[in-house]
């Protein structure tokens, strides 16, 4: 990446000294570059830079595609800030000498659109493979079928007969097990809806009309919370809910007793039906 | 206002300036007949007035709308505020959002900015089609009214979403008439982005001055080109969207609809449930893109223009690589008409590869042009003056904005910051970054020439740090919101995630920048009681506009220096100092230049009668190869 940084060869010798500083500080940005290669290569913890690591093994593959763009990113940033900076502070108004007219240098120029289209096809790579993998569709051992409404979530096993249901400032849960796939078919009974958990560093939208399907696989045990992302309208804010992580053996026990639950009649109509009454505000 | 400047007669010009007022009138020179005062602003086709009446007007907007923005962010200030209700936030945010995207950044730059420079700097005495001119301003005027009419309806003012996803807006889920403001709004808008469009294409086309070659445009000018055809494109995608949006909300269709189709009833047949009456809410979803993605750089295209006009005059240097940059600018417009889906990655329904990398390719365009402006500035002379600074700010705002865009463009990272935080500061970045930074750079720069008169620079530059320190206070919180995963338009949030100290540091950050708004305003308002003669050429400009007097007479020009070089004013005063073409080091340019510049170096000559054409009076050389 250092080759765009250079400023355009000065035709004569008449700029020693700035030579020289010109090539320590390319000197500095090498190594720099191997500093941060060397983290890369050594494959040790790298920071987050903000993100989740992800509880899910898709999730984790975002995370790792986001660790490595934001480095890139980090490294483009650096360098062209530092080009902004040091032409602003090093150029100057001095003198009233007239600046040398220059307009073109066709090998600058050459370079400075090769090299940022290699990058991005490079990235395009990676992201290429990443979404592949988070996008992937394996074998499921659990199936949810998850809808969106006017504002609340309802989370059906169709394998199991369990459904819950919750709206506003009543988070329903979504019990799923971990170290196995679920399967999500997500549906939207009315406006357009997002199914987003952070920490599983995924989103999708509840679109009316289309079912939408991905899996979920997550690594650890734990409750995670998530958030409707896509404006559906007054209680937007509130279309809040939980996602429960626990072991496959605690997943049946809890299959098991919602099974036998008593309240599980309520249909998405009668829970509108209620929040247009006011009832639950 | 024409006679408070007294031009300084400079000697010794490079070349003798043509006369094109005996051509185009015979007998009164360009003294401008009808009527005055507020009939002459009612009445007029004036390209200057209707540019500044849409200045002005787009101005007042984003105050507006800078005030929605503090009453949002003091409402995100403590998690379970409510010092509005869920209600009143919706609206906030779309009518924030509408106006700064569709009544501020858009006519500022198109319909302001362009309208008033673009026929100053190809020579023309006015736009190609004035009155349709005037019927864009006012139609624009009417579109504004009309939405922010909806904020007095029952029901209150559109509550959506600027982006308006259907079925949200529908008559069943938004039924108030404020959303039919909103729609009307648009549609007059549009129309009037459209005849703009037209009205630009046409004057860079047709009505540029002799000598003035499309490869001797200004590039602030080849920009509006540009951005002219993209709102030929874009725009009348948006305004039949919004038709079959309104036939769904009051006619019966099912274009978007999806929920309740049923067929139509006729004689004996009620309707009836039917899914195959059902339209398509991801179809509003992808016109709408297609219109949205090509209006971020009709948005973005006219800024880069004005930076690209201010580095090289205050770098005292030409554009770094004009001819790559033009490029530059029609691969970016190109390409943008091919990336829409990549805000709607995250509804499974579009194919992620393809809008992935064009959305990557336009970086390439993108770094040319930032290449070009370092390279402008590379050895030159830099003057930190209040337009400068603006610059500046621009580079490092939009260099943040755009590396935050490439990662938005690989879709396993939009996955989990869409429609977060991430996507609000990012967007903030690049539309901050290019309507505000080089907007206003714009207006500072521009101010003299369009009132005669000098803005404080003092005043412009603490304008300009507070600002400064205001925006990276605002936006760098909210990447870190949305990367903890705060969706965007909540009115509310927990209190138990940690993110109220983040949302606390923007809204002060908010604060800071209603507050450099402020001191932009004192500075007008000293600029009128106590004027600072501005003079034609208080930058040393390169572009045709600094050559005639400020403000220009009616229908612009007495003179016109020869054109040889996209910047014929410079090339006027600074016959020793032309475009070095290609690196390679001519005799007797570049140093030992005469000393020329700084204030007051006024440009327009009283040569006299010189010959038109190609003539020997024109420098040699100054046209790039």
């Amino acid at each position: 990446m250092e080759s765009p940084s250079g400023p355009p060869p000065a035709p004569t010798g008449a700029r020693g000294p700035e030579h020289g500083t010109s090539r320590r500080v390319r000197r500095r940005w090498v190594a720099l570059g191997a500093v941060v290669g060397g983290l890369l290569l050594g494959g040790c913890q790298l920071p987050a830079f903000g993100a989740y690591r992800g509880v899910t093994t898709q999730g984790q593959d975002a995370f790792k595609l986001w660790q490595g763009f934001f480095i890139t990113g980090l490294v483009v940033f650096a360098i062209v800030f530092f080009l902004i900076v040091w032409a602003v502070f090093r150029y100057r108004r001095k003198s009233d000498e007239m600046p040398k007219q220059t307009q073109y240098h066709t090998l600058f120029e050459i370079v400075y659109t090769v090299v940022p289209i290699i990058t991005v096809l490079v990235m395009f790579a990676f992201i290429f493979v990443t979404e592949n993998e988070v996008d992937a569709l394996n074998t499921q051992s659990v199936t949810v079928n998850v809808t969106a409404f006017q504002w609340g979530w309802q989370f059906q096993y169709p394998g199991y007969d369990v459904r819950v249901l919750g709206v506003e400032l009543q988070d329903p849960t979504m019990v799923i097990p971990a170290h196995e796939t679920t399967r999500i078919y997500l549906r939207s009974a009315d406006v357009v809806h997002g199914f987003y958990v952070p920490t599983f560093n995924f989103s999708r939208y509840a679109l009316p009309g289309v079912t939408n399907q991905f899996d979920l696989s997550p690594v650890t045990t734990g409750t995670f919370r998530g958030q409707c992302t896509n404006l559906c309208g007054l209680y937007h804010s509130l279309m809040i809910f939980q996602v429960k992580v626990v072991t496959p053996a605690q997943f049946q026990a809890w299959v098991h007793q919602q099974q036998h639950a008593p309240n599980n009649s309520d249909s998405i109509a009668a829970a509108k039906r209620q929040i247009a009454q006011g009832n639950l505000k | 206002m024409t006679d408070l400047i007294d031009p300084p007669v400079i000697a010794a010009p490079g070349a003798p300036a043509i006369p094109v007022v005996h051509e185009r009138e015979e007998h009164h020179g360009h003294e401008e007949h009808g009527p005055s005062g507020i009939l002459k602003w009612l009445t007029t086709t004036d390209h200057k007035i209707i540019g500044l009446s849409y200045m002005i007007t787009s101005i007042v907007i984003f105050y507006l709308a800078g005030v929605m923005a503090l009453l949002i962010r003091v409402q995100l200030a403590t998690p379970a505020s409510s010092f509005v209700t869920f209600q009143q936030y919706n609206e906030l945010f779309t009518m924030h959002g509408s106006l700064m995207l569709y009544l501020f950044a858009g006519p500022f730059a198109f319909g302001g900015l362009a309208n008033y420079i673009v026929p100053l700097q190809v020579g023309a005495p006015d736009m190609a089609f004035p009155r349709l001119n005037a019927l864009s301003y006012w139609l624009y005027l009417g579109g504004s009214i009309t939405m922010l009419m909806g904020f007095f309806v029952a029901g209150g003012a559109a509550d959506f979403g600027w982006v308006a996803y259907a079925p949200l807006s529908s008559a069943t889920n938004t039924p108030g008439a404020g959303a039919d403001a909103w729609i009307m709004a648009l549609a007059l808008t549009g129309f009037s982005a459209i005849f703009t469009g037209v009205n630009l294409v046409a004057t860079i086309f047709y009505l540029r001055a002799p000598g003035m070659t499309m490869w001797r445009m200004p590039i602030f000018t080849w920009n509006m080109l540009v951005t002219g055809i993209l709102i030929l494109i874009a725009f009348p995608v948006l305004t039949a969207a919004l038709v079959m949006l309104f036939a769904d909300r009051h006619f019966g269709t099912h274009i978007y609809t999806v929920v309740g189709c049923h067929t139509t009833a006729f004689a004996g047949h009620p309707s009836v449930p039917d899914p195959n009456a059902c339209g398509s809410a991801v179809l509003w979803q992808n016109l709408f893109w297609f219109f949205g993605h090509p209006e971020v750089y009709i948005l973005a295209l006219p800024y880069f223009g004005i930076v690209t006009e201010i580095i090289p005059v205050f770098s005292r240097k030409p554009v770094f690589g004009y001819k790559g940059m033009v490029f530059a600018t029609m691969s970016i417009a190109a390409l943008s008409t091919g990336v829409w889906a990549h805000h709607m990655f995250t509804t499974g329904v579009v194919l992620l590869p393809f809008f992935s990398l064009l959305s990557l390719l336009i970086a390439v365009p993108t770094g040319i042009k930032f290449f070009n402006w370092i390279g402008t500035m590379w050895r030159g002379q830099i003057r930190f003056t209040a337009p400068m600074l603006f610059c500046i700010g621009f580079l490092l705002a939009f260099l943040m904005g755009g590396v935050t865009g490439v990662m938005l463009a690989a879709p396993p990272i939009d996955f989990f910051t869409h429609t977060t935080y991430f996507v609000v500061a990012h967007f903030h970045q690049v539309l901050f970054a290019t309507a505000v930074f080089a907007g206003f750079g714009g207006v500072y720069y521009w101010y003299p020439k369009m009132f005669g008169r000098m803005l404080r620079d003092n005043l412009g530059k603490w304008h300009f740090w507070i600002m400064f320190v205001g925006f990276w206070l605002t936006f760098i919180p909210q990447y870190i919101l949305g990367l903890k995963g705060m969706p965007r338009r909540v009115a509310v949030y927990p209190s138990d995630l940690g993110w109220q100290m983040y949302n606390d540091l923007s809204t002060i950050g908010a604060f800071l920048i209603a507050a450099s708004f402020a001191i932009m305003l004192w500075n007008f308002w000293i600029s009128w009681r106590r004027p600072i003669p501005a003079g034609n050429n208080p930058w040393d400009g390169h572009t045709l506009e600094w050559f005639t007097t400020s403000p220009p007479p009616h229908h612009n020009y007495t003179h016109l220096p020869p054109i040889r070089s996209e910047r014929p004013t410079w090339d006027y005063n600074h016959p020793d100092a032309l475009v070095i073409a290609h690196g390679r080091a001519a005799g007797g340019n570049g140093h030992g230049g005469n000393g020329h510049g700084g204030n007051g170096s006024g440009g327009n000559g009283s040569g006299g009668g010189g010959a038109r054409g190609t003539g020997s009076a024109a420098p040699s050389g100054a046209a790039p190869a």
